[in-house]
């Protein structure tokens, strides 16, 4: 049995060790390796986003009867990360370790403090509205992180 | 009513800046203080010297910074909506500032109807500050050990303003309260829930959360999170019983309830500690050392406490609460403060001009809004201040250089915070120059 608030939490800590992995690279200034694990964690930031903006989100706004509120908030965060991600993809390919290391800073902070909003409030409130259906929810995000992860 | 959850009534940004730049100057005055009485401020905690110090750091540095962060804070974690914030800031803000000065001032001069001014403007503030930090807190649909510690420190909050509205009523007005509770014993509890109840309370409340968010430590374990926060406030109010009529404030049972509130500080001091120790971000940044140094006072503060209570040779001079108010005021309190303005102030820039309409291209990252040296400088001259006042706690004479140095850091600070602020101006600036004339370069 699975509810949102048990696979998406789990996954949050997942991103954070390949954010750390991909930064320790990129400062020991090893390139090749920062640049493979930052594609495993933009393709695991990618999934999770997908994850919450398919699935989780438009199940949790029909049953809580609104599109605007908290989902929008985190919709409106992921668009913050996207290019935050996409300048660490610019840093890997230039080797530009200093760019690296502030954007990587930023994205995290951003990152920390939207994952506890979601893990706080967000997703108990999922549980919550969904009721039966949660579970169903879950069991899709689950098969969707799964299938990117492979 | 359904209450209402938002996650974007986050203040706008002079709400927390307002505090967190006035904050510093009043340290550096501190400083400035200890500078000009030399040893004489700190014969004892009684001296008018020491009374003004600590109450021109503890309110008008640790009070305003902790305002303010909580007006930021308790918005995102509690997605809970701040009653008017730009109004909340604009009247407590000038207020606490005033009512600092009001009392720094009382201790020095003697002047007993400054101590009332100040009774009166602390009540008014902090009574506003309360009302809407209470409803916030408890109309949050938020779940979380955090939100759960936060309630209990601004419970603290109200116990130490009573006490201190009380207090310097009596000091006021002849000390006609007398009669009822002696003066130590007030002092003793007041005291007690304003450095544990609140300050150490929301010290450990926010913790739970930054601690592992930071630095990608593991979680605090649960039992900790429990046990922790209701120890210590079960501790606070074991200690409050001295207020009963009929108990002095030497009674034996009072070691016992110091012991067990000792022991949680340094329980918690270790866990952290631990946790940072086991961090998957390996970097340690200013932030991350400055709460290592915090943790590391808040031990030592406990270890020393545990040793006057064992040596009353050495617990029983009149110097020791100077130790353990050095140990606990810069050493635990201000590291902390500084670590986490280094972190907030950076991120708060950031997000806000991303509202203004700033690409990730047009602003700078976190890690260009205050240099790097500068705050590595600014922390090592913190510490080195802290040296400096715990030897002028043994040695009196050191009490001019240690001053100096405590100012100067406070200094460096501002310097860095203000810099901090101005890069925000310039940026906002140039944001909208470019949404007036698109065509125009950045």
């Amino acid at each position: 049995m699975s509810f949102p608030t048990q696979i998406l939490p789990a996954h949050h800590r997942h991103c954070d060790d390949l954010f750390v992995a991909a930064e320790e690279a990129a400062g020991r200034g090893d390139w090749t390796a920062a640049t493979s694990a930052f594609e495993h964690f933009q393709t695991q930031m990618k999934a999770h986003f997908a994850a919450e903006e398919d699935l989780l989100f438009p199940a949790f706004e029909a049953a809580a009867g609104s599109g605007s509120g908290p989902t929008r908030v985190m919709r409106l965060e992921h668009e913050q990360m996207r290019p935050l991600l996409a300048q660490l993809e610019a840093a890997c390919a230039a080797r530009d370790g200093e760019d690296y290391a502030g954007i990587a800073e930023t994205l995290l902070i951003l990152m920390q403090q939207h994952n506890m909003k979601e893990e706080n409030i967000l997703y108990p409130m999922c549980d919550q509205a969904l009721g039966p259906e949660a579970e169903r929810i879950a069991a899709r995000m689950s098969a969707l992180l799964e299938q990117r992860r492979a | 009513m359904q209450p209402t959850l938002s996650f974007e009534q986050a203040p706008p940004i002079s709400v927390p800046y307002r505090f967190f730049l006035t904050a510093p100057l009043f340290g550096a005055v501190a400083g400035l203080v200890l500078a000009w009485f030399g040893p004489a401020a700190l014969a004892s905690r009684w001296s008018p010297g020491a009374l003004a110090m600590t109450h021109l750091i503890v309110v008008d540095f640790m009070l305003q910074v902790m305002c303010g962060s909580l007006l930021q804070f308790v918005a995102v974690v509690a997605g809970a909506n701040i009653w008017r914030p730009r109004l909340v800031a604009a009247v407590v803000h000038p207020l606490i500032t005033a009512g600092a000065v009001f009392l720094a001032t009382a201790f020095l001069l003697g002047q007993q109807v400054l101590f009332l001014l100040a009774a009166l403007v602390f009540a008014t503030a902090l009574g506003l500050f309360l009302t809407v930090m209470a409803v916030a807190l408890v109309r949050t649909p938020a779940r979380s050990a955090s939100i759960r510690v936060l309630r209990l420190a601004v419970f603290g909050l109200l116990l130490t303003v009573v006490l201190g509205v009380t207090l310097a009523s009596t000091l006021g007005l002849h000390r006609s309260l007398q009669s009822i509770w002696s003066l130590p014993t007030l002092i003793n509890v007041h005291v007690a829930w304003g450095l544990g109840g609140w300050a150490l309370m929301l010290v450990i409340g926010v913790s739970f959360l930054v601690v592992p968010m930071f630095q990608l430590t593991p979680a605090y374990p649960l039992w900790l999170t429990r046990l922790v926060p209701a120890g210590l406030f079960l501790a606070l109010c074991l200690w409050s019983l001295q207020l009963l009529p009929g108990t002095s404030a030497a009674q034996s049972w009072q070691s016992g309830v110091v012991l067990a509130g000792m022991l949680l500080a340094g329980l918690y001091a270790v866990a952290t500690l631990w946790l940072q120790s086991s961090r998957r971000r390996r970097q340690a940044d200013v932030t991350l050392v400055f709460w290592r140094g915090a943790m590391l006072a808040l031990l030592a503060l406990a270890v020393s406490w545990l040793l006057f209570l064992a040596l009353p040779q050495l617990g029983g001079q009149a110097r020791a609460p100077l130790w353990l108010g050095v140990l606990a005021l810069p050493g635990v309190f201000l590291s902390v403060i500084q670590g986490m303005l280094y972190k907030i102030m950076p991120f708060l820039n950031w997000l806000h001009l991303q509202r203004q309409g700033g690409t990730v291209s047009t602003q700078p990252n976190m890690k260009q809004m205050i240099p790097e040296r500068a705050m590595r400088g600014q922390m090592r001259l913190h510490f080195a201040a802290l040296a400096l006042l715990l030897a002028a706690v043994i040695w009196p004479a050191l009490a001019l250089p240690a001053g100096l140095a405590f100012s100067a850091s406070c200094l460096w600070l501002e310097w860095n915070l203000v810099g901090a602020a101005r890069l925000y101006v310039r940026f906002r600036n140039r944001i909208r120059a470019a949404a007036a004339a698109p065509l125009a370069p950045i």
